[in-house]
Parts: structure tokens; C-alpha cells; sequence
């Protein structure tokens, strides 16, 4: 007698819960699954970590790092050190970004077997009722779940007048291999993506020049940082234009012609070595049965289409991450991956909150933001007070001697609720994450700066943006 | 690569193990699932299994002997693998002990939980996770209000009192949310209208097992209420006398039946059957108190509540409801045999929606039984005794029992529970209304 329900013919191929997808949404959800009790596979026809951990989040920050001690270098002699002729060569900063990313590949391997988490490799296909189709070299195999999480990501976007070749015209994806970097390159595209690898080839020693086509980089930050970073890109030599519209391109024997209408309306040419299309990202939604199983995917996009608990039209058939729209972002993956799995095992709290996912880009310097801008706040009809807090009022950041940009911060005037938080300088990634707390457990502004911050250091901004905000910032 | 085997937590409040006994000794071999040991924990005894392979080279802890988990208990390495090493795999290993320990830190709270509802009934991890705000929040009968700077700034500026808003924060917060939805139009506000609750959009259609339903305002007045005059689950408790006659006349009929296939079926798997048919037909009895919404369930989870030699465990029937008289007999049979050996799995024991307590072998006529948090609901089953009753103005002989139901009355109203409790006793007085 088997007392838990109906016996099964092959229990190794039956689960509570099936997830197609490894990366930052798909581990995450497997695991969290697990720890609840349920049966969990993954499904995983790469390797294991998805974008994030391969090709994405992970080895452009060990890139990055690379790119910040080449500068720091460059600015020795004002520590005392003197190196002489500087030779630099960005083929062994990509072999330790590969290491770091293999590390991590293998950690998430170690935690589904912590977790008795399945791995099944190969390429997953939902074959509705239930049944998920796995195709490996040796054949298919067909897995049954009561709930199928789809985590099947995004890939870079090729736009027709911008068509990605891999040679003359990099995706991301061709980016993070590229053992030598050119003597030119075209960025087109000033999101995050954008700008974290021209900060990375400026570094290397490309001559960078960036196409974008609204009338800021980093499009979605405030207003102010968008102008304090393409200021901070200027500086560094990098050629900007925002407002431009890339018309063609056209790849010739030693390069590559981009043709735009810069923000006045006149044709300009650009001939580069090497261009990188950094232009947005589009779901894998393609090829997973989606359209079998009777899933559907939204009029624009071609995004899973999911209610706030992840679900999609189909019983039993979820979606999160990037494949589902919204903000494409891991943390927000990995959320969502928690938010349903405890939503199916009733124990959730409550849905992903949207408004309060932080977006960073890594670049130097580096700008991290959460919630509304001072534009959204005003167009949503608050009633708002803005505080600055420059880099300069703080001693850590002069004896960082890291002093460009500031903390802004927008807070609601009557009940002083922190709409937003803005930064962009030393550290402004790992800063953001007080306002993400201050915000989740709804501080005001008082309670940011009455908290008490250590001294030295660079989150003492925190607290006098804070402060700037109330008009009482004390180091300004 | 040698691996360190781990005092793992085998069960989700599991703090320390004790080895009952090493089923492979220094120098066998070890292959990744086999099995390494018996480790009782604070439930049941519990199989260790090994997660590397190579030679059991060292066993660190000796039968009988206990050790917290997280300890390292023995460890898997090549056969002339040198121990010193310390290679990555040992760093790996570190790092999944230290989220080990995470793990039971979490579950330490489960058992606090449990142990203010005064039911020794072990949460499960999903649980102890979603902890009924009312009993983390109360003490000495006065309750303090928790709320975030931003909600107590909008009470403050909207003169609202903290006190009167219901909190939907994790263990009952009040949040902004809240806030603003005490302050909302009172036609808003009004019972009859569908509360559009955040928390709960499950429909019915997505979600086979159970439905959520968001509490209507009078439903949380009633709960806080409640919850303020009697404790953290507000019972009541209504009893029924049950006219046992065909009961006691059937189960002759159906252990004959069954005598050749070795099953005999107890008063109490009666009672259990009829009680799971009562409760898929009101299923407003079968369901648990989730804090801001009560959540109501289309299968029927039927605890039994089991003494063992050092208190008791409350072993779950799944789909009652769809089981045979024969099969719930014999289900309750291994489970309670397997429960006093403690060799029960957690979802072997967690995951009721109802539950059923008996004292009637021990002579008690009647008793109250203590709710098992979140559930709304248990039965206090007393003996099957021949009484008197008056029928038709004479006294006459019946076997009877009464039976007892612990309401908690945030879910089931008085009038709900008698309901329930004549369907029961319908059955009962006429066990053919179960093939109706």
C-alpha cells in the first residue's frame, strides 16, 4: 500500500515541480521548491547559471574589475608608485572572467545536489497535460510535473539595419570572448548593457564612441545621472551621441560603416573596427512548446503572459524572468521564482513588488537606482521634496579619491515616504541596497538618517541625502 | 575527494540526532544514495543517506551517541585518499553546512510556535515559515502593535488609530497598505461587497486543491475579537449524542465481509469515513485560518491523532474523502504502527485539514480536544457505551457515543458547525446515507 496517493509508473521521471531553465530564476525557484518539500528538476540544455552566471551579470563584472584596476593603475603615480611603461592586454582578464564564471557554474550544480534538486540536461519542451519532452543526443524523454516553471530567459536583439555577425558586429554574447580589444568600437545602445562594456574596452584601449537614440544614457535613470554619467564617459574621451537614429550598416573588409541622423537631423558616418549591438533583449519563447501546451505570450514581445503569481493562462504552467516581461534583471528573476513556488506550496507573503527592484550598472562610475525618478514622481501627481548629497561632503570618497556625482533622493513632503533614491559614484551598487531595505520595511527619511552610520565611510551619504531631502543635509 | 558526512536536518525542527544505528562500517565501500545510517530526530527515525562515494574511512560518532546538526558525524574518501587534504570539494561541503544551519534556525521558530499553541503537533516547515500572526503577537492578553515609520506616520497625519487596523505584513505589520485601506469610503468597507483583498486573487479554476478567501470586514472584526477575549485560537465546542445502532450493526456485517481478506474495520475508521464525507460536503469546515484569509479546501486531509511514548503525533489520511472504509482501516493501521515506531516521514504527518481525536478506549464518555493550528477544526470522539435514552416517551437501550467538535470560531459559526455535525450524525444513525 502506498499511503501518499496512486503509485507511479517510473518515479524517476515524475516531479511536483519541473523547471526549464537554470538561470537566476529557474536555480532559484528549483531550490526554493525543494527546501518546501516538493520533487524538483531542472531542465538544462547549457550550462547550468543561464545567462547571468555564464555570459551576463557575472564575468562582465569580472571584466569590470579588470577595467577599474587598469585605471587605477594609470593614476599609480599619485600614490607613489611609478610602473613605467604600461603594457595591457585583455586576454588574461577574459581568462579569469571565464574562471569566475566556471566557479560559479559549478556552485549551482553543488546546491541542486545539496538541495536534491534533478538536473536533466538537455532541451526541455512543454508537451501539455503535465508532460515536459526532454531532447538530449540520445533521444527523448518524457517527464511529467503538477506544476512546470518556464525559465527560459532572453538573447541579445539583432535589429535588421544592425544585423550581428558575431565578427565585424558583436552581441554581448561575442563581447565577453573577445580576446584583444579593437582600436575602435561603436556601442549602440546606452543601457546598462551599453555602457558596462565601453567602460570595459575604453579601459583596453578602444576608441569608444556611443550611439543612443533617446536623448540620454541610461535611459531609465534620472535625468540628472544620465547627464552626470555621459559627463563622467566624456571625460574618459568617449564620443557620445544621444538622440541618434542609426539608419544602416555596412560591414567592409577592415571595419564597419554605421550611417545615423545625430539629435539635429544630419547625416553622420562612423567607420569603426568593431561595432557592439547592445540594443535590448528579446525572449527565448520560441521553440519550448509554449504554443502546444496552449500558452500564451503577450501582443508585444512575445512575452509569457503571467498574473501577478507568475501563472499563465494554462493551469499548472508558470513563468518567470526575463521570458516573462517586465524588468530584465536576475534579482528580479529569482524573485519571481520564489514568490511562485511559494505561491504554489501556500506559504507566500505576497507577489514580487515592482516598484521596488533596483537597477544597477556597473560601470565606473557606477549608478544604482530604486524607485521613482524626480520626472515619475512629479508626473504621478506627488507632492515631492529633493535632496543632493555630492561625493565631496564625504571623507571616505576623498580619500577613496572618488568624489565625482552625488546621492539624490525624492521624498514624498507630507509623509515623508522615500519615492526614490538615486546614486552614482564609489560603491553606488552595493549603497543602494539600505534604500531597498529602508523602502521594503517603509522607513521615512527621518528614520534613514537617524539610523546610525558609521564614520568613516561612504553610507553616511545615505543618511545626509536623506537629510538633504528633509533641507537639513549637515556636510553640505 | 573526501567528503564530510553531516548531522543533516532530517526533519524540518530538527536540532540534534542520535545515531540509532551505522548500516555501513569503517572501510566499506559507499556509493552516492546509500543508505549510511538510522538517526533519530525529534520526530521519527530518519535514513541517512551518503551524498559522495568512495570508502567509509572514519565514523566520528558511535551508535547510540548525539551530535547537532551540522556536526560532522563520519567522512567518505578514496580508499588511500590522504585526510589531510583540504581541497575545494572541503570548502563546497563548508558552505553547505553553514545553509544547514540556516535551515534550523528557521525551523526554530516553528517550535516556538508550537509550543505557545500548546499542541505538541510538529509544524511543518511551510508553517513555521507563515506563523499566524495572532500567536507570535500576543502576550499577557495585551497586544502590541507593530507598524512600519511609514504607517504610523499616515495614522498619525489621517488621525487614524493603530490599534483598530488590522495588520497584512509579515506576522501581521501594519503596512502603508493597510493604512490606507482602513481609511477608505465606508461603502467600500461594507461585508457585502467582495473584499478586492491583495493577497489572495486565487480562483478556483487555478487552484485544485484549495480556494482563498479574502476576508470580508465583519469577518475580521469577529477574528480580532475573538481572538482578544480567549486566546490565540477562539474554540467553542458543540456535542452531539450519536445513536451508534446500525453503526454496531454494519461493522458486524462488513468485518464479516472482509474476514477473508484479513481487515477489520474500528468504530473509529467509521467515524473517520463518515467524518470525511461530512466535511466534502461542508467544506466551509474544511480549512485552515491563514491570518488575513481563511482557505478552503476541495480534498479532504484527515489528521489522526496518534499517542506515542512520549506524547502524540497526528498521522494524515490523504483524500479521505475518496477512500474506502477498507483502505482508510488499513492506512490507519500502518500509519498509527509506524508512528509509535516513530519511523513516520514529515509528509507522512504534516499537510491536515482536519483532525479526529478518540479517547474512547480509554472510557471517556466525552472531552474536548484542542484545535491543531491552522486548522479550524478537530473531533473528540468518546466511548461507544450502551445508555439509556428516552425514544417515543419510553426508555430504551442504544449504544451511543457523543462526539465533540472544537470549532475555531474566526472560521465556523456556531450554526456552521451544526450543520456539519448533523450531516455527521445522519451518517452515522444511517450509514447508508454514505453510499448516497
Amino acid at each position: 500500500m502506498n499511503p501518499r496517493g496512486t503509485p507511479v509508473a517510473d518515479d524517476s521521471k515524475e516531479f511536483d515541480l519541473i523547471v526549464i531553465g537554470s538561470g537566476p530564476g529557474g536555480y532559484v525557484a528549483a531550490i526554493r521548491a525543494s527546501q518546501l518539500g516538493m520533487k524538483a528538476a531542472c531542465i538544462e540544455a547549457d550550462k547550468l547559471g543561464g545567462v547571468c552566471l555564464n555570459i551576463g551579470c557575472i564575468p562582465t563584472k569580472s571584466l569590470l574589475t579588470s577595467a577599474l584596476l587598469v585605471n587605477e593603475v594609470k593614476g599609480a603615480d599619485k600614490h607613489g608608485i611609478s610602473i613605467g611603461e604600461l603594457s595591457i592586454d585583455m586576454g588574461p582578464a577574459q581568462e579569469r572572467s571565464r574562471k569566475v564564471a566556471n566557479q560559479l557554474n559549478r556552485g549551482v550544480g553543488m546546491l541542486f545536489r545539496k538541495n536534491k534538486v534533478t538536473h536533466i540536461e538537455g532541451w526541455g519542451r512543454l508537451a501539455g497535460d503535465g508532460k515536459v519532452e526532454v531532447e538530449t543526443p540520445d533521444g527523448t524523454d518524457t517527464y511529467r510535473a503538477d506544476h512546470i516553471l518556464v525559465a527560459t530567459g532572453s538573447r541579445p536583439r539583432s535589429l535588421p539595419f544592425l544585423e550581428i555577425d558575431g565578427e565585424r558586429i558583436w552581441s554581448s554574447d561575442h563581447a565577453l570572448f573577445v580576446k584583444e580589444a579593437p582600436e575602435s568600437l561603436a556601442i549602440v545602445g546606452a543601457g546598462a548593457i551599453g555602457m558596462e562594456f565601453a567602460d570595459i574596452f575604453e579601459a583596453y584601449g578602444s576608441q569608444v564612441t556611443i550611439l543612443e537614440a533617446m536623448d540620454h544614457v541610461l535611459p531609465v535613470e534620472d535625468k540628472d545621472i544620465s547627464v552626470q554619467m555621459a559627463k563622467a564617459y566624456r571625460k574618459r574621451g568617449m564620443t557620445i551621441h544621444t538622440g541618434a537614429r542609426l539608419e544602416s550598416s555596412e560591414v567592409v573588409d577592415d571595419g564597419v560603416v554605421l550611417r545615423f541622423k545625430d539629435k539635429d537631423g544630419k547625416d553622420q558616418e562612423l567607420k569603426v573596427e568593431r561595432a557592439l549591438s547592445a540594443v535590448g533583449r528579446i525572449p527565448n519563447t520560441e521553440d519550448v512548446g509554449l504554443d502546444r501546451a496552449g500558452v500564451k505570450l503577450t501582443e508585444r514581445g512575445n512575452f509569457i503572459e503571467v498574473d501577478e503569481w507568475l501563472r499563465t493562462n494554462v493551469d499548472g504552467v508558470y513563468a518567470v524572468g526575463d521570458c516573462a516581461g517586465g524588468a530584465l534583471l536576475a534579482h528580479k528573476a529569482s524573485h519571481e521564482g520564489i514568490a511562485c513556488i511559494e505561491k504554489i506550496a501556500g506559504v507566500a507573503h505576497g507577489p514580487v513588488d515592482h516598484g521596488n527592484i533596483p537597477n544597477c550598472t556597473y560601470s565606473h562610475p557606477e549608478v544604482a537606482s530604486v524607485g521613482l525618478t524626480e520626472e515619475q514622481a512629479r508626473e504621478a501627481g506627488h507632492d515631492i521634496e529633493v535632496g543632493k548629497f555630492p561625493w565631496v561632503g564625504n571623507g571616505r570618497a576623498l580619500a577613496h579619491g572618488d568624489s565625482d556625482g552625488f546621492i539624490k533622493v525624492i521624498r514624498d513632503r507630507k509623509y515623508s515616504e522615500i519615492l526614490g533614491a538615486h546614486i552614482i559614484g564609489p560603491h553606488a551598487t552595493e549603497l543602494i541596497a539600505e534604500f531597498v531595505i529602508g523602502r521594503h520595511l517603509e522607513a521615512t527619511a527621518e528614520e534613514m538618517e537617524k539610523a546610525i552610520h558609521p564614520h568613516p565611510t561612504l553610507s553616511e551619504a545615505v543618511a545626509e541625502a536623506a537629510l538633504a531631502s528633509l533641507g537639513r543635509a549637515i556636510h553640505i | 575527494m573526501a567528503t564530510k558526512v553531516h548531522m543533516e536536518a532530517l526533519s524540518p525542527t530538527m536540532e540534534e540526532g542520535q545515531i540509532v544505528k551505522w548500516h555501513k562500517s569503517e572501510g566499506d565501500e559507499v556509493a552516492s544514495g546509500d543508505l549510511l545510517a538510522e538517526i533519530e530526530t525529534d520526530k521519527a527515525t530518519m535514513e541517512l543517506l551518503a551524498r559522495g562515494e568512495g570508502v567509509l574511512r572514519q565514523v566520528l560518532l558511535e551508535e547510540g551517541a548525539t551530535a547537532p546538526v551540522g556536526e560532522v558525524i563520519a567522512i567518505i574518501a578514496g580508499a588511500d585518499e590522504d585526510l589531510g587534504d583540504d581541497g575545494d570539494g572541503n570548502d563546497a561541503d563548508d558552505e553547505a553546512r553553514e545553509d544547514d544551519q540556516a535551515d534550523v534556525a528557521e525551523a526554530e521558530d516553528g517550535d516556538e510556535d508550537a509550543e505557545e499553541s500548546g499542541e505538541p503537533k510538529p509544524a511543518s516547515k511551510a508553517e513555521a515559515d507563515e506563523a499566524p500572526p495572532s500567536e507570535a503577537d500576543t502576550s499577557n492578553g495585551e497586544r502590541r502593535v507593530r507598524a512600519s515609520p511609514l504607517a504610523r506616520r499616515l495614522a498619525e497625519e489621517k488621525g487614524l488609530t493603530l490599534q483598530d487596523i488590522e495588520g497584512s505584513g509579515p506576522g501581521g505589520r501594519i503596512v502603508k497598505r493597510d493604512v490606507e485601506a482602513a481609511e477608505a469610503p465606508p461603502e467600500e468597507e461594507a461585508p457585502e461587497t467582495e473584499a478586492p483583498e491583495p493577497t489572495s486573487p486565487a480562483t478556483p479554476e487555478s487552484e485544485a486543491d484549495y480556494e482563498d478567501i479574502p476576508l470580508s470586514q465583519i469577518r475580521k472584526t469577529i477574528a480580532k475579537r475573538l481572538v482578544q477575549s480567549i486566546g490565540p485560537v477562539p474554540h467553542f465546542f458543540l456535542t452531539v449524542d450519536v445513536d451508534m445502532s446500525r453503526v454496531v450493526a454494519a461493522r458486524g456485517r462488513i468485518n464479516k465481509v472482509l474476514e477473508s481478506e484479513g481487515v477489520r474495520v474500528s468504530f473509529n475508521d467509521i467515524v473517520l469515513k463518515a467524518t470525511a464525507l461530512a466535511l466534502a460536503k461542508h467544506p466551509e469546515c474544511n480549512a485552515h485560518w491563514g491570518g488575513d484569509h481563511v482557505r478552503r479546501f476541495n480534498r479532504v486531509h484527515l489528521g489522526v491523532a496518534v499517542a506515542i511514548e512520549d506524547g502524540l503525533i497526528t498521522p494524515v489520511i490523504r483524500d479521505a474523502h475518496r477512500k474506502g472504509l477498507a483502505h482508510i482501516a488499513q492506512e490507519v493501521r500502518e500509519l498509527a504502527g509506524r508512528a509509535r515506531d516513530k519511523k513516520l516521514s514529515p509528509d507522512e504527518y504534516t499537510g491536515s485539514t482536519f483532525s479526529v481525536s478518540n479517547l474512547g478506549m480509554f472510557g471517556i464518555e466525552d472531552f474536548t480536544a484542542v484545535i491543531n493550528p491552522p486548522e479550524a477544526g478537530i473531533l473528540a470522539v468518546g466511548a461507544l457505551e450502551e445508555r439509556p435514552v428516552v425514544v417515543d416517551g419510553e426508555i430504551r437501550i442504544q449504544p451511543r457515543m457523543k462526539i465533540t467538535m472544537s470549532c475555531d470560531h474566526r472560521v465556523i459559526d456556531g450554526a456552521l458547525g451544526s450543520r456539519f455535525l448533523q450531516t455527521l450524525t445522519g451518517i452515522l444513525e444511517e450509514p447508508l446515507l454514505a453510499l448516497v
